[in-house]
């Protein structure tokens, strides 16, 4: 009898279980006519990346609806094929292999994360498949693999900007936090290696853990060291909100500055005003009022941004401009070249250059797959609750 | 001696008088850090005493306690004025316990233990996956109840956030009350003869039955109160229960389980813990150095702390 109660009981969860899985992997598909162009899209909507792969999949979902609407592509509709990873790399691998051998996508866009591309780079070039991801680890474009792209700025970039500014403020003397997850490993490793070229001395280098609730010891840590003259965190939320925060509550008065993984300004409400004066390297679209008007990236950022806002009811951010760029620089390419033919439309993804996207504008070529210089990033700061670009 | 002023003298020298003044903040500074993570850490602990008094269950859905009441409290702090939300959050919550407990655990008439452990390990999976869809993967908070996000009470050169002062206010509120509760009422007395001896506590009249779903809208209940008032803090978003549950259940079994009191004292000791070895060790040992001791206490003492050695005995039965 107990046994039978106990079976039902799993059967239960067992079912409910299953039924959330399916719903995180429902597919788009709208109504083909004439053959459409199917694009695979491997983003982490739910999981620990999902404050990157949420706002991804939003993004291309009305990009691809924007683009259908239009006509299409070539007089091709786009079939979007979107698959929930949930940041997990051995889905990315599973979810990679049915794009590829089951849909025969045109092109994957994503993964949200670099752990998750990295576990398909290598098939996705042993199949020929092109391949342009939204994360931002260098290793992802070097090596150079002929089928792999990535569109956002690179974590060095990041790190290159945050340093001179530095040096702009007298600043050389500093510490380092940064989550125990690949993205904080990633970030530390950079800030590591630059340092000694940019004349950066590391006082203190510690790693939380990214689950962590408080961070008030660490911090206490680096305030006994009073030749410290700035904090870099490198995390994603909630702990680089939480680091700002009780920075603040120490009276740990040194500038702080944060990865370009701030770049949402649901963090800064989420630090209130101990976000005030935060510092980071981030893309122009969360100041696109402050462009002037001339500026090449304006138009397309405006767009974007109102596009979006208005259709979803919340803030854009630089990761949904990610799949942006992914999806857009894909479609320039096919348009390119004129049909939906992989190996075309990969040697003109190659040689697209000026292209304008979010994150700057695009000039890939053999031995660049990322396409973007240090132009792409703007060091901001936090006024009044808001992202406002930081001036000398 | 003066105030200490960090980041002051000792820039450059080594005046050891200077040096042993901002050394005596910071560690009064470790002192309040340990105090702010183990106020958080008993909040938790506290929950799984009560379940556990009544049915020797423990129950690792207790962290996704938390995790919806933060998350039912952000929702209606936007309706409705902060303590008006959070008594909401705590009275849905406790709802949701109750419901829980009729669902699945009444229709085991004949359960071990470990079935209903197990079970309440695949419901913290559930609620979450629900709590996905219902709001979505985005991380919120409360608003701090006293001040802002910067506001720190400073004395003697170290810094504490006042939310850790309503969280301690709490912890001792909620420990008297359920010390009343379970020691002086009728109700808590039958809660814990079902604990003690389910066979002679039926013999006597009690419905134990209702008493067990009791205690998990009792223990839902102080599970988003605690979700309530630590959100300012660590803020509140969906995959935030299962790590607090373990650091709470850590603290519970530190102290010793089924006693409200020595899970607030293991709560504090594992955040002083952490503190201290992180004003020796790299951060990132912090868990490691915390848990080693936590291993070596149990080595000595089983029952925890302040447990009572034959308390968890009488459970297998």
């Amino acid at each position: 009898m107990a046994g039978l109660c106990l079976l039902g009981t799993l059967l239960v969860m067992a079912g409910l279980c299953l039924l959330g899985t399916l719903l995180f992997t429902s597919s788009c598909a709208p109504p083909p006519s004439a053959e459409p162009v199917k694009i695979g899209a491997l983003f982490s909507v739910t999981g620990p990346a999902s404050f990157l792969g949420a706002p991804e999949e939003k993004t291309v979902q009305m990009l691809v609806e924007q683009i259908n609407a239009a006509g299409g592509i070539n007089g091709q509709k786009l079939q979007l094929v979107v698959k929930d990873t949930a940041g997990s790399p051995e889905k990315a691998v599973s979810f990679a292999k049915q794009l590829i051998e089951e849909e025969k996508v045109l092109a994957i866009i994503g993964p949200s994360t670099s752990g998750e591309t990295m576990a398909i780079k290598d098939l996705c070039q042993e199949n020929k498949m092109l391949l342009v991801s939204c994360a931002a680890a260098e290793t992802i474009v070097n090596p150079v693999a002929k089928y792999v792209f990535k569109v956002p700025q690179k974590d060095s970039q990041a790190v290159t900007w945050i340093y001179r500014t530095m040096k702009e403020k007298g600043i050389s003397n500093i510490a380092i936090v940064s989550s125990t997850d690949g993205y904080g490993a990633a970030g530390k490793k950079q800030l590591e290696d630059l340092a000694p070229a940019e004349g950066i001395t590391i006082l203190a280098n510690e790693v939380y853990d990214k689950q962590a609730t408080d961070l008030t010891d660490v911090l206490t840590k680096i305030k006994g060291n009073s030749s410290v003259q700035a904090v870099v965190n490198w995390s994603i939320v909630p702990a680089q909100s939480i680091v700002a925060k009780n920075m603040k509550q120490l009276g740990l008065n040194v500038p702080l500055f944060q990865s370009h993984g701030f770049g949402n300004l649901k963090y800064v409400q989420q630090a209130g005003v101990a976000a005030e004066g935060i510092l980071f390297p981030a893309s122009r679209l969360l100041i696109v009022e402050d462009l002037p008007d001339g500026h090449p990236q304006k138009e397309v950022l405006a767009t974007y941004k109102k596009d979006y806002e208005s259709r979803y009811k919340e803030e854009v951010s630089t990761f949904g401009g990610h799949s942006y760029d992914a999806l857009m620089v894909v479609v320039e390419a096919l348009k390119k070249a004129g049909e939906a033919d992989r190996e075309k439309v990969r040697d003109a993804l190659e040689t697209l250059t000026g292209f304008v996207g979010t994150a700057g504008v695009f000039n890939f070529s053999a031995t660049d797959h990322t396409g973007l210089d240090l132009t792409a990033f703007e060091m901001l700061t936090v006024k009044d609750g808001k992202f406002v670009m930081y001036k000398k | 001696m003066t105030a200490p002023r960090p980041g002051g003298s000792a820039d450059r020298g080594f005046s050891f008088n200077a040096r042993r003044v901002e050394n005596g903040s910071l560690a009064l500074q470790y002192l309040l850090s340990g105090i702010t993570k183990g106020s958080i850490y008993a909040v938790v602990a506290i929950g799984f005493n009560l379940i556990y008094s009544a049915t020797g269950i423990i129950n690792f859905a207790q962290g996704e306690f938390l995790m919806l009441g933060g998350m039912v409290a952000v929702t209606l702090a936007v309706y409705v004025p902060l303590p008006v939300a959070v008594t909401g959050a705590v009275a849905i919550v406790a709802l949701v316990g109750c419901l829980l407990e009729l669902t699945f655990f009444r229709r085991l008439r004949r359960h071990s233990v470990l079935h209903l452990v197990i079970i309440t390990m695949g419901l913290a999976i559930v609620i979450q996956e629900a709590a996905l869809h219902i709001w979505d993967e985005k991380v919120r908070s409360l608003p701090y109840f006293t001040g802002n996000e910067v506001s720190s009470i400073r004395f003697l050169g170290a810094a504490i956030s006042p939310q850790v002062l309503w969280v301690l206010g709490t912890v001792g509120l909620v420990v008297l009350g359920l010390h009343f509760f379970l020691r002086h009422t009728l109700q808590g007395r039958a809660m814990r003869a079902c604990s003690s001896n389910p066979e002679a506590a039926m013999l006597a009249g009690i419905n134990i039955p209702n008493m067990r779903t009791l205690s998990f809208g009792l223990s839902a209940a102080l599970g988003a109160l605690a979700g309530c008032v630590i959100s300012p803090m660590t803020m509140t978003h969906y995959e935030m229960g299962a790590p607090l549950a373990i650091k709470g259940f850590a603290a519970a079994i530190l102290g010793g389980l089924g006693n409200p009191m020595a899970a607030v004292a293991g709560g504090l000791l594992v955040g002083l813990l952490e503190a201290a070895s992180v004003s020796r060790l790299p951060a990132v040992y912090n868990d490691v150095a915390a848990f080693a001791i936590l291993l070596l206490v149990i080595f000595v003492r089983p029952q925890g702390l302040f447990g009572a050695p034959a308390a968890d005995s009488v459970r297998e039965h």
